[in-house]
């Protein structure tokens, strides 16, 4: 199983999940969380934090502290992040420092493309960033959320364009020359079961180049419309 | 080896009859025959098959059981990748997709009567042929060399053990020694190639035997990614490498295997290892098929179908198409196109229009990874580049790495999509 495969980081979370330490370090965490805001970026392409936050690529982040694993309604998570949930992994300092020093050691097939951020420093702010999310509903809204610039202004009827999968699946091919077809990332994001309207707002940045990254840049730059909305249809469907 | 029909005849029957099922007889199910299991033959297999589920008979032809991707080879011969791991075989396309793998040679194509010759000796009936053969070399086109002296001067151009023999050379020079590579004139498989192995053995030098040089002869007067390369050269292994071009005679080159010399427009050069790639044509049997024109199969853009023959197409390195480097990432992306309008027109499945692409990444140095791409679409008379982009020079280190990163991506990605 998905424990097996743990390394020093995660085996203190394991710890944390049979009870040998109790709750958040909620009250004080040290981190700077100024500093924390500037890390926040690289979260920010798929999380987003604050108000009005919502599942995108990633879920959404407030009110992570304390959260049990895979608990958004609705939002689509990996095998491997449900069987975290369901074995009793509960968001904390100490889980949360262990996932983002190293997501596939603490869940080995999470779909967070992420390296992990290896120095404890920055760790420690960027949590302490995101910790204000989970204080309150009232702190939650204090903060700004972090701007979507394309998912602002993106033209609504955009996202109503209905796909054609079978059209997507065809593009997809062009996808699928890096982005693996069974949803495993290694050096490639991966782009399957991703909610529709997340995967469109996404193409759109890249094709406008808010995103940065040349070749996606280049594939999403002569996609029409339609083009991203059948190919959100059919990575919607696969599994 | 370079085998000749008469030497396919006579030698390969034995051995490859074993190997082939007898092809099917009397089936109502509209027939394809794939010829080469590369990145454009394995792709075309595994997508047409797949998406027709079983509506049309795959047969893929090709000659080895386990395929080495000629991309990446030099990372192995840097030390960054293990050989093994260039290796792929064929039974996800067979047992996942019922593609019926025949490992064997194609020697002949009728095209009056629509058959695949095989040395084991079968024919194969097809509806449509795809060919996928990757490159040859052409005879005399670097003088003192022909392809039996692969084993004293290797190519390495070709996956497999070339780049096995050619990394043990290198690791046996002795200190301070020469290394030679004479680059290939254009067109040829993987524009960046050749550079990206010269950084590779540099690399390789520079942990064993910093002392070592490297010679490069190029006839080309520029290459791709020349002002990335040239810049890493000189970060990472500044004094190792020479590059002689055209204007101090490379364009008059010929070598002496016997004697290991390089003769450079009458410069004789003692060298304890060369590499010699030399210019290339279609794979042979693009040629046996009468569908190439001088070294090349001209191609229609909106399908990869021969300019030749309707019912045959060609993939990849042998194509000739326009605009698109020999790579695989555009074997790969021109398969996708043939497979979509080969299933159309074998069952009526949709037809999209040809829309193709391709990226190269390099290996510079530990972690310094550059890559260039290019979109297409078809015109009349090519395929043409719609967009492209190349990375900077002076990318700062953390951008090189995510770029060796995607690399690594990549490959792990384009392999699944062939073999998977």
């Amino acid at each position: 199983m998905a424990w097996r495969r743990l390394t020093r980081g995660a085996t203190r979370a394991l710890a944390l999940m049979a009870g040998v330490t109790t709750g958040a370090a909620k009250a004080d965490l040290p981190g700077d969380a100024e500093a924390g805001k500037d890390l926040y970026a690289v979260c920010s392409a798929c999380h987003q934090v604050g108000v009005n936050a919502r599942d995108r690529v990633g879920p959404h982040l407030n009110g992570i502290f304390g959260c049990r694993a895979a608990a958004h309604e609705g939002y689509r998570y990996s095998a491997s992040m449900e069987r975290a949930g369901t074995d009793g992994l509960v968001w904390t300092f100490e889980t949360l420092d262990a996932y983002i020093e190293n997501p596939r050691a603490l869940v080995s097939r999470t779909r967070m493309s992420f390296r992990g951020m290896h120095d404890p420093e920055d760790r420690v702010n960027l949590l302490a960033y995101l910790q204000k999310y989970s204080d309150s509903a009232a702190n939650a809204h204090e903060a700004q959320p972090k701007a979507q610039p394309v998912a602002d202004d993106l033209d609504p009827a955009i996202l109503d364009i209905e796909g054609d999968a079978e059209y997507g699946e065809y593009l997809a091919t062009e996808c699928l020359t890096c982005h693996k077809a069974d949803g495993s990332a290694d050096g490639i994001p991966s782009i399957t079961r991703w909610p529709e309207e997340a995967f469109v707002i996404v193409m759109h940045e890249y094709k406008n180049k808010v995103r940065p990254n040349p070749v996606m840049q280049m594939m999403a730059g002569r996609l029409t419309n339609e083009e991203i909305a059948a190919l959100a249809a059919y990575f919607s469907t696969l599994r | 080896m370079k085998l000749n029909r008469r030497m396919f005849i006579g030698t390969g029957a034995a051995a490859a009859a074993s190997l082939s099922a007898p092809p099917v007889i009397g089936q109502a199910r509209p027939r394809v025959v794939v010829v080469g299991g590369g990145s454009g033959g394995a792709t075309a297999a595994r997508y047409i098959a797949r998406d027709s589920e079983g509506a049309i008979h795959v047969t893929l032809v090709e000659p080895s059981r386990t395929y080495y991707t000629c991309y990446f080879s030099n990372l192995y011969i840097g030390g960054f990748q293990n050989y093994d791991d260039l290796g792929h075989g064929y039974g996800g396309l067979a047992t996942n997709y019922g593609v019926n793998v025949m490992h064997d040679w194609a020697i002949g194509v009728d095209r009056d009567a629509k058959t695949v010759t095989l040395a084991g000796g079968s024919s194969l009936p097809y509806d449509k042929l795809i060919l996928s053969p990757g490159i040859d070399f052409v005879e005399g086109s670097v003088p003192g060399w022909s392809i039996a002296d692969q084993d004293v001067m290797p190519h390495a151009y070709k996956g497999g053990t070339q780049a096995q023999l050619l990394k043990a050379q290198i690791m046996a020079m002795p200190e301070g020694g020469t290394f030679a590579m004479i680059a290939p004139p254009n067109p040829y498989r993987c524009p960046p190639g050749p550079y990206e192995r010269i950084s590779m053995v540099a690399h390789a030098l520079s942990q064993n035997n910093p002392t070592a040089k490297i010679l490069l002869v190029d006839p080309k007067p520029g290459f791709s990614k020349q002002a990335l390369f040239e810049e890493g050269w000189l970060k990472h292994y500044s004094g190792m490498i020479e590059r002689i071009g055209p204007d101090f005679g490379a364009e008059n080159v010929s070598v002496d295997p016997a004697a290991m010399t390089v003769d450079i427009d009458g410069m004789i050069e003692e060298v304890d290892v060369c590499n010699v790639i030399p210019a290339q044509k279609a794979g042979r049997i693009a040629e046996l098929a009468g569908v190439t024109e001088g070294n090349w199969a001209p191609v229609n853009p909106a399908d990869m179908s021969s300019r030749a023959d309707a019912d045959i197409y060609v993939l990849g390195d042998a194509s000739q198409q326009g605009d698109m480097p020999k790579s695989g990432y555009s074997a790969n992306s021109q398969a996708k196109v043939c497979a979509n309008a080969v299933r159309g027109a074998l069952t009526d499945s949709r037809v999209f229009p040809a829309r193709y692409s391709n990226t190269c990444w390099s290996l510079i140095a530990t972690n310094d990874g550059v890559k260039v791409g290019a979109t297409y679409e078809p015109t009349e008379e090519k395929i043409a580049e719609v967009d492209g982009f190349i990375s900077q020079t002076g990318e700062d280190a953390d951008l090189r790495k995510a770029t060796y990163e995607e690399s690594l991506g990549w490959y792990a990605g384009i392999t699944s999509d062939m073999f998977g």
